[in-house]
């Protein structure tokens, strides 16, 4: 059996002073997470329960949730392919240039969303180099909700790869041998051994990724096109609010959002944990 | 429905960030003030960087010949919404240059800028106006000569979204005002009139630079919607061959307020700064440069020696053809107006 990470670790300690150390963490918790989102709450509450109501059910508002959600999905979805591929080709082989292309996984935190929007929106217009290419088979992406996932799978493609990537590490190549042995055909290793095992860290990855795009503005933004109805995101509504100094509207509607990634985050943590419960047969 | 009154619980809410980094801020030890210049901050609008880039070098020259005192001139832009809600978050902005008296309006709202603004300087306290112009591909193919041109069926339109713009508010109620004009005030008329155009916008960006983007280098749309200020730097710009201002013959009045932000400018001590940027530039030599970034002046002078670039046009009011600034926000752009009717499916 195979040292899990995750079980490691429990008792010895390496930073001594538990009372220092979650006094300064508690204390960060509070000025960089809880102050925000007390004042996020405060703007709410100079709302009624009416008012809200009919700001977070305004009809271009629940538009705007489909688009966001749909292309948030999509690009999720993407990544999750496409993200186990990246970080099992950098575990599993070496080859020239393999430094550069793992540094490269990391280039979206490190680019403003900003530039990597207009970047996208030039290469995918109609006049531009993959835009070209695209517009005789009838595909448009900038400007329509298939550029909005792609701007969001550009910002959130690092997710993917750098949760899943350690958990592989960590992974002997070993393993699927082992199970090539015992004659597993290819399909098989990988369904009953190699993702079972991978699971968690794709679904944590995933959501996290998927997360990421619900808030996602500067990159999208550009590519968006932003017509009612049909490419406005929930960040725009949310911008147009704060532009017309409606704060309560701007929290309302951003409230939606939160909420939606919170829950979304506390599903995976929960289930997560009774995953890996399961994976040690019972045992904590 | 009074939420448009929530913004005003906002500073509170966000005081204790602010008074963080205040703290932090003025922790800071005090360099020694005698051997530096004096500053002030001007708070302007997106599009006018290159503007008062050039502006306030002379305006420095200007300010030490008349009070042997060496002066700087700091700049901030940004959406004008966008800088509006700094100032009041406490960017301590002297003077305010905006596109949109709105903006300023907020801010005279909050006890910042004196309820009066508008009477302390000329013309509205507007040095300088434009007006909502096209710009329109080689060769005008289509034929654009007015806004009833735009309605058509094979003609797509770029201007910033009026939500989240000045520049495509003032396209918006240049539209209305000409189909107001146009169709002797009958309001069905006019609505399927704005419904048509608004449904002609091929991409809303959310500024005005973005718009251009789309535009010029995306090429997207037959017809760009912006400041004729604007409309004639991108020709400049981008090449006076590849695409023609059309100026329509009835526009609508685009000023350009500027005010002292009264409370910032006396705490700051530059009061007597703040308004001399301000009556600098009504001079004949600030005008001409002002005519130079393709604005129009009311300095007669000025005005007829730049008259061949600036064609005749009937420019509509906003106060005469909405009844003011805030009643055209609450009608047309506010959450339900008549805009967001418009644009509902």
């Amino acid at each position: 059996m195979i040292a899990n990470p995750l079980t490691r670790g429990r008792e010895r300690r390496v930073l001594p002073g538990f009372g220092l150390s979650l006094g300064v963490s508690l204390t960060f918790v509070s000025l960089i997470l809880l102050l925000p989102l007390t004042s996020l709450v405060g703007q709410l509450s100079t709302l009624s329960l009416s008012q809200y109501w009919f700001l977070i059910t305004d009809p271009r508002v629940v538009a705007s949730y489909g688009v966001t959600l749909l292309a948030a999905a999509v690009a999720a979805l993407f990544n999750a392919a496409f993200g186990l591929l990246m970080a099992w080709v950098l575990v599993r082989y070496e080859f020239p240039g393999k430094r550069l292309v793992d540094a490269l996984m990391d280039l979206p935190f490190a680019l403003p969303t900003a530039v990597a929007g207009v970047t996208l929106a030039t290469l995918y217009s109609s006049s531009g180099w993959m835009g070209q290419l695209l517009a005789p088979l009838g595909i448009d992406v900038a400007y329509t909700w298939v550029g909005i996932a792609l701007a969001m799978a550009f910002t959130s493609i690092p997710f993917v790869v750098r949760t899943v990537q350690p958990v592989l590490e960590d992974l002997p190549a070993e393993v699927d041998e082992a199970a090539m042995t015992l004659g597993a055909t290819d399909g098989h290793a990988f369904r009953k051994v190699l993702l079972p095992y991978l699971w968690p860290a794709l679904v944590t990855g995933t959501g996290l990724a998927f997360v990421r795009s619900l808030g996602e503005f500067g990159a999208v933004i550009f590519i968006a096109g932003g017509k009612p109805y049909e490419t406005e995101i929930t960040s725009l509504m949310i911008f147009v609010k704060l532009q017309e100094y409606d704060y309560a509207g701007a929290a309302a509607v951003a409230s939606i959002v939160l909420a939606t990634s919170l829950a979304l985050l506390l599903v995976i943590n929960l289930w997560q944990g009774r995953f890996i419960k399961r994976l040690h047969g019972g045992r904590p | 429905m009074n939420w448009d009154m929530n913004w005003r619980a906002a500073p509170r809410n966000v005081f204790l960030a602010t008074a963080l980094s205040a703290t932090a801020l003025s922790s800071l030890p005090a360099q020694a003030q005698d051997d530096e210049p004096r500053e002030m901050l001007n708070a302007s609008y997106d599009i006018a960087r290159e503007l008062f880039a050039a502006v306030n070098p002379k305006f420095i020259a200007w300010w030490e010949a008349e009070h042997d005192e060496t002066v700087a001139v700091n700049q901030s832009h940004g959406g004008s919404s966008t800088q509006a809600r700094s100032i009041m978050q406490g960017l301590r902005a002297d003077v305010v240059t905006f596109n949109q008296v709105t903006d300023v309006n907020v801010l005279a709202d909050a006890g910042l800028v004196a309820e009066d603004w508008q009477d302390q300087y000329p013309n509205n306290a507007s040095p300088y106006y434009s007006t909502t112009a096209f710009l329109v591909r080689k060769g005008n193919p289509q034929n654009i000569e007015s806004w009833d041109d735009l309605t058509r069926d094979d003609v797509s339109l770029i201007f910033p979204n009026p939500k989240t713009s000045g520049n495509g508010r003032y396209t918006y109620l240049a539209a209305w005002a000409y189909a107001d004009q146009a169709f002797d005030g009958d309001e069905e008329q006019i609505e399927s009139y704005m419904k048509q155009f608004l449904g002609n916008v091929e991409v809303f960006d959310t500024g005005g630079r973005g718009a251009t983007t789309t535009f010029v280098e995306r090429d997207i749309g037959d017809v760009l919607i912006t400041f004729e200020s604007e409309v004639n730097n991108i020709r400049q710009e981008y090449g006076e061959e590849d695409y023609e201002v059309v100026v329509p013959p009835v526009s609508i009045l685009a000023e350009f307020p500027v005010a002292v932000v009264d409370e910032y400018a006396e705490r700051n001590g530059n009061d007597d700064l703040a308004h001399g940027y301000l009556d600098y530039l009504y001079t004949p030599e600030a005008q001409r440069l002002l005519a130079d970034f393709n604005y129009r002046v009311n300095d007669e002078e000025v005005a007829a020696d730049n008259s061949d670039r600036f064609p005749e046009t009937e420019l509509l009011r906003v106060e005469d053809v909405f009844g003011g600034w805030p009643e055209a926000m609450e009608t047309h752009f506010a959450s339900g107006g008549e805009l967001d009717q418009l644009q509902r499916r």
